[in-house]
């Protein structure tokens, strides 16, 4: 059966491409009896879900965990989330299929996620991501992807590399950018947003007060 | 503007943790708000006017009052899924002062009667929810988060919870699916969350920014609070100034400022020799603006007026180097690739606007297209469960009006372009 060519560009309209097996029985909720699940797993999932009213809230957590177990959400770890939330399989791909940080095929374990929406794009982000793309090369350790405004425009352009956001980035950082991934150091440390101050001049260009309340004040 | 509430020392070290923030008199208007009753708290919110800052506009007080009496489990979620493209404010205030928006929280559960709380935080922003949930633990230790909350009978769970990537989920039905472990489509409404929300019970959703200011409203009082900014748009707004600007980041301002000392006085305007094209007020969702707009003041009424919005207060700045057909296809394949293809109108609307503003770059188009493409705007509007489709409509919309003569000579060019490629082609090919 041939693919369906439907919404190219990254549609959640999950299974317009992929055909589906007809001959295929429905997959159930798998059985305790016979799925392993590895220990640490089932403690986060079941922990996960005692979080909430309703346990299906966990699917995201859970989904998330087994990801970072599997590296992938793949039909294994989507089995194995399934028998501890006892849903189907088929929920799980359903949740897993919508969203943009859960990955349905094997991925390199090191994302870099490079913000390509409008303000990064205004300062460059199209030729960084290039420039990512090419000197990643083939390097089936890394995930490079485009991703949608990933809220830190004031970084501009700028990439999340393993979820630690850094930017501004030139094209000269990213041999060193990715150095640091593979070698599991931080990431252009100097770069990294989370020492960045607010841009507001009144905010920070000042002394900060002792940590006592002053007088007269609630 | 004379007084920061929001940002004051916003970076002074440690104020992510309990002991700086309550050294610095935090978690006490949660005290002075649990001696009130609830119906007071609620006055101070109504009188103090604030309007959501997530998008909407929407005042807070009133939907506080939406929501059912009874004994009912009630929810509170806070919108923490800031996607809109331009908007980093939200961002910055759960880093540096996770606090701040913890005892929001938890006064605005306590007006609601709400008993559970929730953080939807999105995926992506992996360091804030480190942070938030090493504030969380902090709260909880000091009882303001948790059963019978400083010994009253007022209790509250909050949970943090990590979304995985899609900016539908900040749309809050969509957000309150994806909460319930689904994909985040949105669901028609009525019935409002107020009434039928998560688990289908009555639920409060407010923005970041929204639950953060309520401490400042409490400790100064919602009438003082309202003398700030402009009538109908009091107190101050977190502004993210992004794209063609000097000094990129976020500003708190005092509502009804001339829009010109935003771009100009604290971002430093777009660099030497660069001059302004146009700009988004609100995030990219919101109508593109001209260089004749910046004595707008920065309100939500003024900006309505001028045919925009200010919608979660994200201006991006875009320069006259910029060709305005690339702008409006980063803004539609966006919203394409976000839509999640419950309503015809947007999952297929954005596709087309992609498609035929790609046919303008390949030489394809003639200026009739414009008026289909607006055409596709128009009957996107007003149409679809959320407002994702008239998020893409009514900036593409306004460019379309807006630049209409830059367009049609974009579609001439690439005309002549392509046919000169092909007449070229032929007479190359024909002297072999």
């Amino acid at each position: 059966m041939s693919a369906v060519p439907r919404l190219p560009g990254g549609t959640r309209a999950s299974g317009w491409d992929e055909p589906a097996d007809l001959n295929k029985d429905p997959a159930l909720i798998p059985d305790p009896a016979t799925t392993e699940v590895p220990a640490e797993l089932r403690k986060t999932i079941e922990e996960a879900m005692a979080r909430y009213p309703e346990r299906h809230s966990a699917a995201i957590p859970a989904l998330h965990a087994a990801q970072e177990l599997h590296g992938w959400c793949s039909p294994e770890a989507i089995e194995q989330v399934a028998c501890v939330m006892r849903v189907t399989p088929a929920y799980l791909d359903s949740v897993a299929s919508f969203y943009d940080m859960l990955e349905k095929q094997p991925v390199g374990r090191h994302s870099i996620y490079v913000c390509t929406n409008i303000s990064c794009s205004l300062r460059g982000a199209d030729a960084l991501l290039a420039a990512v793309q090419e000197q990643a090369g083939e390097d089936p350790d890394f995930n490079v992807r485009a991703f949608e405004c990933l809220g830190a425009c004031d970084i501009a352009p700028m990439a999340s590399v393993d979820g630690v956001y850094v930017g501004p980035l030139k094209d000269e950082d990213v041999p060193q950018l990715l150095d640091d991934a593979r070698a599991g150091r931080p990431v252009l440390p100097e770069k990294q947003l989370a020492t960045r101050l607010v841009a507001d001049p009144n905010a920070n260009s000042k002394e900060f007060p002792r940590h006592a309340p002053e007088e007269g004040k609630p | 503007m004379s007084e920061l509430l929001l940002f004051k020392d916003i970076d002074e070290p440690g104020l992510n943790t309990l002991s700086v923030y309550e050294a610095r008199g935090g978690y006490s208007s949660l005290r002075k708000a649990l001696e009130m009753t609830p119906e007071q708290v609620l006055q101070q919110l109504e009188a103090s006017g604030l309007r959501g800052r997530g998008g909407a506009g929407f005042q807070m007080g009133k939907k506080v009052s939406f929501l059912p009496q009874g004994s009912m489990s009630k929810y509170l979620v806070c919108n923490a899924d800031e996607s809109e493209p331009g908007t980093f404010k939200d961002r910055e205030l759960m880093q540096k002062c996770p606090h701040m928006l913890i005892e929001g929280i938890a006064i605005a559960a306590y007006a609601a009667g709400a008993d559970r709380s929730f953080v939807y935080i999105r995926g992506e922003y992996v360091l804030q929810a480190d942070v938030l949930d090493a504030a969380l633990a902090e709260a909880r230790q000091a009882g303001y988060i948790g059963d019978r909350v400083l010994d009253t009978e007022h209790s509250l769970s909050l949970v943090i919870h990590r979304g995985a990537g899609a900016y539908i989920c900040g749309e809050e039905t969509g957000l309150l699916d994806s909460l319930e472990g689904k994909r985040g489509n949105p669901r028609l409404k009525p019935p409002f969350p107020a009434n039928q929300g998560l688990y289908k019970g009555p639920t409060l959703i407010n923005n970041v920014e929204t639950l953060s200011t309520v401490p400042t409203i409490i400790a100064m009082g919602g009438e003082q609070y309202a003398k700030l900014g402009t009538e109908t748009s009091t107190g101050t707004k977190l502004v993210s100034v992004s794209g063609h600007v000097q000094r990129p980041g976020n500003y708190e301002i005092e509502l009804g400022i001339p829009s010109r000392e935003i771009i100009y006085g604290l971002a430093g305007g777009p660099p030497e020799g660069h001059e302004i094209k146009c700009w988004f007020p609100g995030g990219s969702s919101s109508p593109v603006l001209l260089p004749d707009d910046l004595d707008v003041p920065y309100d939500f009424d003024s900006m309505a007026k001028a045919g925009s919005m200010l919608g979660s207060g994200a201006v991006i700045v875009v320069d006259d180097f910029t060709p305005i057909v690339d702008l409006a296809l980063k803004v539609a394949k966006f919203y394409r690739h976000e839509s999640c293809g419950k309503c015809t109108p947007c999952r297929e609307g954005t596709n087309w606007t992609v498609k035929m503003l790609e046919r303008i770059d390949s030489g394809e188009a003639t200026p009739m297209d414009l008026d289909i493409m607006a055409s596709v705007q128009d009957h996107i509007i007003g149409n679809c469960l959320c407002v994702l489709g008239d998020a893409m409509a009514m900036p593409i919309g306004s460019m379309i009006a807006k630049f209409r003569g830059e367009f049609e000579q974009h579609i001439e060019q690439a005309r002549a372009r392509e046919e000169a490629a092909l007449v070229g082609a032929a007479s190359g090919g024909g002297a072999h």
